[in-house]
């Protein structure tokens, strides 16, 4: 009885705290995010459909079928009823189809890779149109913004004029993380070396949380950012006043950046070299480094043969010596020579191109055995 | 000699007087503090006592099923404790940790508890639970006098205890992973995580996953081999059923937990490149693989405490189950399906909108046999004599707080409501609503019905009913107001938060994981009191519940040989047929029994693969070729034992039952 | 007793337990067989392991620099053979014959050993010229197939030795025979996986 009372009281309780409280996802700003919260209520009636009576029935049967109930019938042997069985299985399974087909379509209008086709109920976007970009890096642990269209990059600040579709294209620098705001759309992982994308829009002016939803290490409870939700004008103003920034942000900027760091304050880069991102998507900001795209390009054509046995250097990225170190400075490009060779003469390239001075006495980097055949 | 850094490195690997945190963190050392104290007391009384000869004959060398049965147990409840105060730690800290306060965990140490946590409650907690109880009673109610292979049944419980040291030992020397409970790379990676939490958490579940794959064959073959005789298929009780399914889908699984940690300690160990960022390496391929066992690990948890809810809602219903042939076909849906829908633990990921939606519907179409099976339980409540017995009660908190559970599961199954719901709060309240509401209500409910089975003396009902409550109560409170938190936008895994407005909630749960450790408190209370009262409580028929399946045909406890004469099954509650047809105790006739030898080589063996999993993690390489070459040169040397049975007399087993007759008899008179 | 009496002589009596003592089936052989599809599950995953990495060479090496098909091809052939005499133990087994059983499980041996040698001999040759599993995926997943195929086969002559001091010691007892069938469905069952790695790795690997 006073679990039951204590039941009661908790139930009151969670009434008067959620008036007062923001639920974001169920309540958002952004026409992605609120179809997805449509979603949410639609599949949350469709399910009480089921389970509100089974939790009656549970209830009622329990009271009415108690052992002190002398006057309830008893049928110990009962256990078997072809209709009842149809009926149990053909009600989940009819749900399940309403459902299904639900999510088969949400699941492809709200793909996040697909391209906006309006910007809210009302207002239908032509096939067309050109969305606002904006490049997600997650470091380690804060975000960084680029704008390319505005030339400009921000760190753990976004903002975005309202009613105009935004095309995010999110990478990482290294650990999986998860770009999220919650009052914008659903997230989506970022990852090295790899684009995901995310197509949203933001309906209303205001200040959001954005954050990272995937757990990265130790910094990550504070890699949170605010997302600007701003007028045409006010967007215009926010973008000069990054533009003001005198800083930079090229090679060597981001390499310092991409060093770990936990709660860091927002700042602007003002100029933002045009190549950064690409190079950060390949990992290539180094670049003594061969980039993803074109060490993808070299194995496509069947790999770097023997002699590519040993340039493992330009293409560790991810150990601690070599990361957030300094270029190295190359006065040819490694990476431009292979990729304007021929397929065919690949090898005989990679050898002529002297790799191995700032070799290690590690035996991988020393140079090829003047014996090695492919034979054996 | 003893200041050559070299020397002190080949002896010691990694370890160092920095590796013992109990020096620097004040939480540790009073943890230290308290666990020496408490294992001297322990080790004392036992030495005091003379325990240990009975210790090592009766139990550690034991291949009696029944005691393996219960010895997996107390492994899960004492792993239980450890994995409840890292929850309530986390609660603590997440209730205080707001603007300008820390909180009292720095990340660091945070980090390790929801890992620790989550491999614990999982690993060493949910999975022995269920293991346990499929020891202790499908042989029972299959009318064998034991499992198929029963020196692997000891062996496989201690390299699942051996995974478990292995995560204690983390406690005190060195870390634990600092990752959450997958280890998703490339966080991972020797380059990200680079101390020794990492493999700890490899190591603790290789060496447990030994132990569960064998079991799972162990039991497979039982099942399939040595059920009465009459007992087909379709007369199994639905407990051995669902723990069939669920052996089958360990076979299934776990290899692909071996496999993939296996790559991982590759890339930590040599330096290979499968889940690397760099030299051609996909990390998207870990979070795969390890999901393709994820996935499965669910339902080999659920399914035997499904199986456990059909025999105590049929038992406490006084009633046959209803829907007998679709319960069983359910269970086998499920099985198949969920094979069916690891993707949707990452809709998140980028994939395309047609492969989404596909395991989105597939997770959906597990709802229809799970609704079936809801279905079918409600319905053996319908026209049944009802008593609200402990075990009933837990079953009754199943179907009413489960139905929520697979609600919300539903939702995340909607890939867009997914992309705003994954790896929140929201997530978090689903999954211990199904794992505390489904696995361990179920657990609870089977621990208690077997009780009297496995002690021969029932449960205290007002400790019971007090754990019940407690837990009911604390689960409502310390996971409900986590819903509401997913709902506004807050991601797991925090330690710390901005917006004090969140903090009432944080503040709700953590009143409710206080009323679970009352309720677990309770339970406890409920074990100690029960033994004190035993004789009150006593049961002396074998069938205290005036249940329906064989196990309680034979004594409680039952004898070493479980039944004097193998019992032959008519229908489906064979137990409760002999009853209805006037099935007589046989009390002559008896025969000497072949059984299996009690011996110390599976024990020895998990000892030293121990000792070669704190080698590894320590890169102690000489202290690895010592041990590995131990190993394998006992597993050989204990082949050439051929000696491993044995007949108990016919003049034994004659006094034994003489002895039961005696006390049946005193009964009824 | 009264209401046996009524049931007894309105039915036939049912037999509610067996008089005699009750022999189950013998398991271990189904149980080995789970166990070693446990272990094709495992051998499943590095093979997806290798379909996705298989042709990430990180701008390094690529079958056709490394593999020799002809050496695979004696390897794979060493393989087959030990199967065969794998296969005449086993009907010298049943023969009765412990001498036959004896050799033919000594020469299954060395061709097991010619195996594992073969294989070490192409690792070190690679690792000499520096294609290492540290060098690419394909290179990682390459080595830890093939040599989780060799550490079974490894495995599997440490298990035949030890069998080989068993059936010396106590003749072909059941338990003997029982392990030797044991034996024989690993070392058949190595047998399938390597014609999986030797076309799926090598095979495809050079040619596809």
């Amino acid at each position: 009885m006073l679990s039951k009372l204590a039941r009661g009281v908790a139930i009151a309780s969670v009434f008067t705290l959620l008036t007062g409280c923001n639920l974001v996802v169920m309540d958002p700003s952004g026409d992605i995010a609120s179809q997805q919260a449509d979603l949410i209520v639609v599949s949350t009636i469709l399910m009480l459909i089921i389970i509100l009576p089974v939790m009656a029935l549970t209830v009622f049967f329990a009271w009415k079928y108690r052992q002190s109930n002398k006057d309830a019938e008893y049928d110990p042997e009962w256990h078997h009823s072809t209709k009842l069985e149809i009926v149990i299985w053909s009600a989940p399974l009819a749900i399940i189809i309403a459902l299904g087909a639900i999510t088969w379509v949400s699941t492809h209008t709200l793909d996040p890779y697909r391209p906006l086709d309006r910007i809210d109920a009302e207002r239908p976007l032509e096939k067309d149109h050109k969305p606002m970009v904006v490049e997600v890096v997650s470091l380690d642990w804060k975000w960084l913004f680029i704008y390319p269209e505005q030339g400009i990059a921000t760190i753990n600040e976004l903002a975005a004029p309202i009613d105009t579709p935004i095309q995010f294209k999110i990478t990482s620098s290294g650990i999986m993380n998860s770009f999220y705001v919650p009052a914008l759309a659903g997230m989506i992982y970022s990852m090295a070396g790899m684009e995901t994308k995310l197509h949203a829009v933001i309906n209303e002016e205001g200040v959001y949380d954005g954050f990272s939803a995937n757990y990265s290490g130790e910094g990550f409870s504070h890699m949170r950012f605010k997302f600007h939700g701003l007028s045409d004008a006010g967007f215009d103003d926010w973008v000069a006043r990054v533009k003001s920034d005198s800083a930079t942000l090229g090679r060597s900027e981001y390499l310092e950046l991409e060093k770990p760091s936990i709660a860091e304050p927002v700042h602007y880069f003002g100029n933002v070299d045009p190549e950064l991102y690409t190079a950060i998507l390949n990992m290539c900001v180094d670049q003594s480094k061969m980039c993803m795209n074109e060490m993808m390009h070299i194995d496509k054509n069947g790999g770097g043969g023997l002699a590519g046995i040993y340039n493992v250097m330009s293409l560790t990225y991810d150990t601690p010596r070599e990361r957030g170190s300094q270029p190295l400075p190359l006065t040819e490009s490694f990476v431009a020579t292979l990729c304007t060779t021929p397929t065919g003469g690949l090898s005989q390239e990679i050898s002529s191109i002297p790799l191995f001075e700032n070799g290690s006495e590690d035996s991988r980097f020393s140079p090829v055995p003047a014996s090695v055949s492919t034979g054996f | 000699m003893f200041s050559n850094p070299d020397l002190l490195h080949f002896i010691f690997g990694r370890l160092s007087l920095e590796s013992f945190p109990m020096f620097h963190e004040p939480i540790l050392a009073v943890t230290f503090a308290g666990v020496v104290l408490g294992g001297i007391v322990v080790l004392g009384a036992l030495t005091y006592f003379k325990l240990w000869g009975y210790l090592w004959r009766e139990w550690i060398t034991s291949i009696d099923h029944k005691k393996i049965g219960i010895m997996y147990i107390i492994l899960a409840l004492v792993m239980l404790l450890r994995g409840f105060a890292d929850a309530i730690m986390m609660r603590a800290q997440q209730a205080i940790a707001f603007g300008d306060v820390a909180g009292y965990l720095p990340p660091d140490h945070y980090d390790q508890i929801f890992t620790a946590h989550g491999v614990i409650m999982i690993f060493f907690v949910a999975m022995p639970l269920v293991t346990g109880l499929m020891n202790f009673v499908v042989p029972l109610q299959i009318g064998a006098r034991d499992v198929a292979f029963p020196f692997l049944n000891n062996f496989s419980f201690w390299m699942t205890t051996a995974g478990a040291i292995t995560v204690m030992i983390s406690l005190f020397v060195g870390e634990f992973a600092k990752t959450g409970w997958l280890a998703y790379p490339p966080l991972s990676d020797i380059v990200y995580s680079p101390g020794v939490g990492v493999d700890y958490y490899i190591w603790a579940l290789q060496i447990a996953g030994v132990g569960t794959l064998l079991s799972g064959v162990n039991l497979i073959v039982t099942i399939v081999k040595m059920r009465a005789p009459g007992m087909s298929m379709m007369k199994m009780p639905v407990f051995t059923w669902t723990s069939l399914c669920t052996n089958i889908l360990i076979v299934a699984a776990f290899p692909v937990l071996t496999a993939v940690l296996v790559l991982l300690s590759l890339d930590r160990y040599v330096g290979t490149n499968f889940f690397t960022n760099d030299l051609g390496g996909n990390a998207m391929m870990y979070v795969n693989l390890i999901w393709i066992w994820g996935h499965p690990e669910v339902y080999i948890l659920i399914l035997p405490a499904f199986g456990v809810f059909s025999e105590v809602v049929s038992t406490f219903c006084r009633k046959r189950l209803f829907g007998y042939s679709s319960m069983v076909y359910a269970t086998i849906v499920i099985t198949i399906l969920s094979y069916l829908v690891w993707l949707h633990h990452f809709f998140t990921m980028g994939s395309g909108a047609s492969v989404n939606a596909f395991f989105g519907i597939t997770t959906m179409i597990i709802s229809i046999p799970t609704g079936a099976k809801i279905f079918n339980w409600l319905f053996t409540m319908y026209k049944g004599r009802i008593s609200f017995d402990v075990p009933m009660l837990w079953t009754m908190g199943f179907m009413l707080t489960f139905v929520i559970g697979g609600m919300t599961g539903v939702m995340l199954a909607v890939p867009p409501a997914d992309f705003v719901l994954h790896n929140s709060l929201f997530l978090i309240a689903h999954f211990h609503n199904v794992i505390i509401g489904g696995v361990v209500f179920g657990m609870f409910a089977g621990i208690v019905y077997w009780f009297p089975k496995a002690f021969g003396y029932k449960l205290d009902p007002f400790w019971g009913k007090m754990s019940f409550w407690f837990w009911l109560v604390g689960f409502y409170f310390a996971f409900m107001p986590l819903y509401v938190l997913g709902l506004m936008g807050v991601t797991r895994r925090m330690n710390h938060f901005d917006d004090g407005s969140l903090q009432i909630w944080f503040i709700i749960a953590a009143f409710g994981a206080v009323l679970i450790a009352i309720g677990i408190a309770s339970f406890l209370m409920s074990l100690v009191v029960s033994f004190i009262k035993r004789e009150e409580l006593r049961d002396e028929t074998g069938d205290p519940w005036d249940a329906r399946t064989l196990e309680w045909s034979t004594s409680s406890p039952p004898p070493a040989y479980n039944f004097a004469f193998t019992p032959v099954v008519h229908d489906l509650d064979a137990w409760a047929d002999m009853k209805k047809r006037g099935y007589v105790r046989p009390t002559s006739g008896f025969l000497d029994i072949h059984m299996p030898k009690n011996t110390g080589a599976g024990a020895i063996l998990a000892g030293m693969s121990l000792v070669l999993g704190f080698a590894l993690i320590w890169h102690i390489w000489w202290l690895v070729a010592v041990s590995f070459i131990a190993l394998i040169g006992t597993a050989i040397a204990h082949t050439f034992n051929y000696n491993r049975d044995y007949h108990i007399p016919a003049s034994e087993v004659v006094a034994t039952e003489e002895e039961r007759t005696a006390l049946l008899a005193k009964q009824q008179a | 007793m009264t209401m046996a009496n009524t049931t007894a002589s309105q039915t036939e009596a049912p037999v509610f337990y067996l008089k005699e003592e009750h022999h189950p089936q013998n398991g271990t052989m189904l149980g080995f067989w789970l166990y070693l599809m446990s272990d094709c599950l495992i051998f499943a995953i590095l093979f997806a392991t290798h379909g996705v990495l298989g042709r990430n060479y990180a701008a390094g090496p690529a079958p056709v620099d490394l593999f020799d098909l002809e050496l695979v091809a004696i390897n794979t052939s060493m393989l087959l053979f030990s199967s065969i005499t794998y296969g005449f133990a086993m009907l010298a087994m049943e023969k009765g014959s412990i001498k036959g059983t004896q050799t033919w499980l000594a020469i299954t041996g060395l061709f097991g050993i010619a195996f594992v040698g073969l294989e070490l001999y192409e690792f070190h040759h690679l690792w000499y010229i520096g294609a290492t599993p540290m060098r690419s995926g394909f290179l990682s997943s390459f080595y830890t197939l093939v040599a989780t195929h060799g550490l079974h086969v490894t495995f599997g002559i440490i298990w035949l030795v030890t069998l080989m001091v068993q059936v010396a010691k106590r003749g072909l007892i059941v338990e003997n025979k029982r392990r030797l069938m044991c034996l024989s469905l690993f070392w058949h069952f190595l047998d399938v996986i390597w014609i999986g790695v030797f076309s799926v790795v090598y095979l495809l690997g050079v040619l596809g």
